[in-house]
């Protein structure tokens, strides 16, 4: 058994740096590369791409990403984790093995990880007691059923470990939990029993970590941010595990940013409810249990962590067309710039209203002033500019369409010095909503398939 | 004497649905305590009025010296569904550390 290993974050979300997962391979030791792509409603939109292009449905920046690396992982030895398949899995392995071919690459092994798309099954898994009431609003699922888009279960660490134990070293998912790309080698390598809840949940919580890329690592600091050197090259959060449980988070030497008690701290408090409660399919993790301690400039040791038994529930995040929505803005100058810019939306609103259109909600904002923090803003005086934001939401296309419509017109017909809409027209958004849910694990089991190259 | 939270504290805001989670982590002990003490779900839900239209909730982390607040009903309905600029809620921590405290 290793006495460590070290695994690597590539990616915090569809969308990232598109550098870093070679950096992490190259500019230092690693054992493992790790990329998230997908976040809440990530599925949907790749379900979507896949309904026009049955070849498509996955992060597409993973297969420059996988031309970079496919030289270094025979070489060095690296295993690559992703949940990057999204919505359709193994559609992403054969364009990788296109890559590989013409690299003249062979002998290595893919996993495939799918079963985590319930959307055909529905009406048969429901049957059988699935549940799948949304699990915040108590909402009942027939309410949407009709509109679903996708419906994916969040699948943990399991099916990972059985591809890692068949020798892949690729492993391409569908909707896993971001935490388990982290953990998942920690239970391979270790041997870790799968009621070691302790050892389970520091597996968790470092990839609580790692998820979000260099949010870890001193992006998005608000600590004090100016004393985070050269943000432009930064090193993205690498977890150093250990057969015991105990986890160094760092970074490759060379890279910027940093690695402190503080930048670690402020990635745990994102997006977490109840932290004595944080579910994952193989353990419950208690984030009130984790101490940190700074051994040296960009090493944080995190250990003492307590874990509880697995929940018998799957998480499954599904998603429906609810409406449209468009936004639209309008930049207003000095003198009397907000003024001017509520004018404009006065005058909108009253002729939204004489074309008899109707929306859920209209919602005008100005940015400078108080778009983020409302009421708290500070009351200046004299502004020299103001964005004027208003969107609106209808289940009406055209009212949508129409409203769109309206806004360029106030350039002539407004309140004068008033400038940003080179943008054109906005256009209407299908609105895709987010409806979460529990389901018995009993019910869906994940397939592991091997590709050899 | 009055405190400005920013000196004592930092911290990180994100979504989950609907609802913001709000994380205030104090930079040594006697910050904890501070916001230990003064950071109720009362004062913090008035401090967010016009922002935050539901429950809040609390959970202390002492291992950290932090506070986590879950905002429900602040996110003009989260996601995609929502028309606010700020529809993450990713600015709320800053605008928690707005806060002053009189000690």
């Amino acid at each position: 058994m290793k006495d460590k290993i070290r695994i690597a974050s590539g990616s915090g979300f569809w969308g990232d740096l598109q550098s870093i997962p070679l950096q992490q391979v190259t500019k230092g030791q690693i054992d493992y590369l790790m990329m998230d792509f997908l976040a809440e409603v990530t599925m949907s939109i790749m379900q979507k791409q896949k309904k026009r292009n049955p070849a498509a449905g996955y992060a597409k920046d993973l297969i420059q990403i996988m031309k970079d690396l496919l030289p270094y992982i025979a070489e060095k030895n690296i295993k690559v984790i992703t949940n990057g398949g999204g919505a359709n899995p193994m559609g992403c392995v054969e364009e990788i093995v296109k890559c590989a071919h013409k690299q003249g690459i062979k002998g290595l092994k893919i996993g495939v990880v799918t079963g985590d798309d319930i959307l055909d099954s529905l009406d048969d898994l429901l049957k059988h007691g699935a549940g799948l009431d949304n699990m915040e609003s108590g909402q009942h699922i027939k309410d949407v059923k009709e509109r679903l888009i996708s419906a994916n279960v969040y699948f943990g660490a399991r099916p990972i470990v059985e591809a890692l134990k068949k020798g892949a070293q690729i492993i391409i998912t569908g909707r896993t939990t971001d935490t388990s790309l982290t953990y998942a080698p920690m239970i391979h390598e270790f041997k870790w029993a799968w009621d070691d809840w302790d050892k389970l949940a520091a597996g968790v919580i470092a990839g609580h970590i790692l998820e979000c890329g260099g949010q870890a690592s001193g992006g998005n600091f608000l600590s004090d941010w100016k004393s985070v050197p050269d943000l432009a090259h930064i090193g993205f959060p690498i977890a150093e595990a250990y057969p015991n449980g105990e986890i160094v988070i760092t970074k490759h030497e060379n890279t910027g940013g940093m690695v402190s008690v503080d930048t670690v701290s402020e990635q745990l408090m994102y997006e977490i409810g109840d932290p004595t409660n944080y579910i994952t399919p193989e353990c419950v993790a208690d984030f009130t249990s984790i101490k940190l301690e700074q051994l040296e400039k960009d090493r944080v040791r995190v250990y003492g962590i307590k874990g509880k038994p697995a929940t018998d529930l799957f998480k499954v995040s599904m998603a429906y067309n609810d409406g449209y929505t468009a936004i639209g803005s309008l930049t207003y100058s000095w003198p009397d710039a907000l003024e001017k810019a509520k004018k404009a939306d006065e005058i909108l609103r009253t002729r939204l209203s004489d074309l008899g259109l109707k929306f859920d909600e209209i919602r005008t904002e100005f940015l400078g002033v108080n778009a983020c923090h409302g009421p708290l803003a500070l009351k200046q005086d004299e502004i020299n500019e103001v964005v004027l934001r208003i969107g609106v939401r209808s289940n009406h296309h055209h009212d949508v369409e129409a409203f769109a419509k309206e806004i360029a017109p106030l350039i002539l017909t407004g309140p004068p010095s008033v400038t940003g809409f080179a943008g054109g027209r906005p256009k209407p958004n299908e609105v895709i909503a987010y409806w979460p849910a529990l389901m018995p694990k009993k019910l869906v089991k994940p397939e592991v398939q091997i590709v050899e190259l | 004497m009055k405190i400005k939270l920013i000196d004592i504290a930092h911290g990180r805001s994100g979504d989950k649905g609907d609802a913001a989670n709000v994380g205030i982590i104090a930079y040594d002990d006697k910050g904890y305590e501070i916001i230990k003490q003064h950071l109720t779900v009362e004062r913090v839900k008035k401090h967010f009025e016009g922002i935050c239209f539901g429950k809040v909730e609390r959970f202390e982390m002492p291992n950290i010296r932090a506070l986590n607040f879950l905002l429900l009903n602040t996110l003009g309905g989260g996601g995609t569904v929502s028309l606010k600029h700020d529809a993450q809620g990713k600015t709320l921590a800053a605008a928690l550390l707005r806060m002053e405290i009189e000690i």
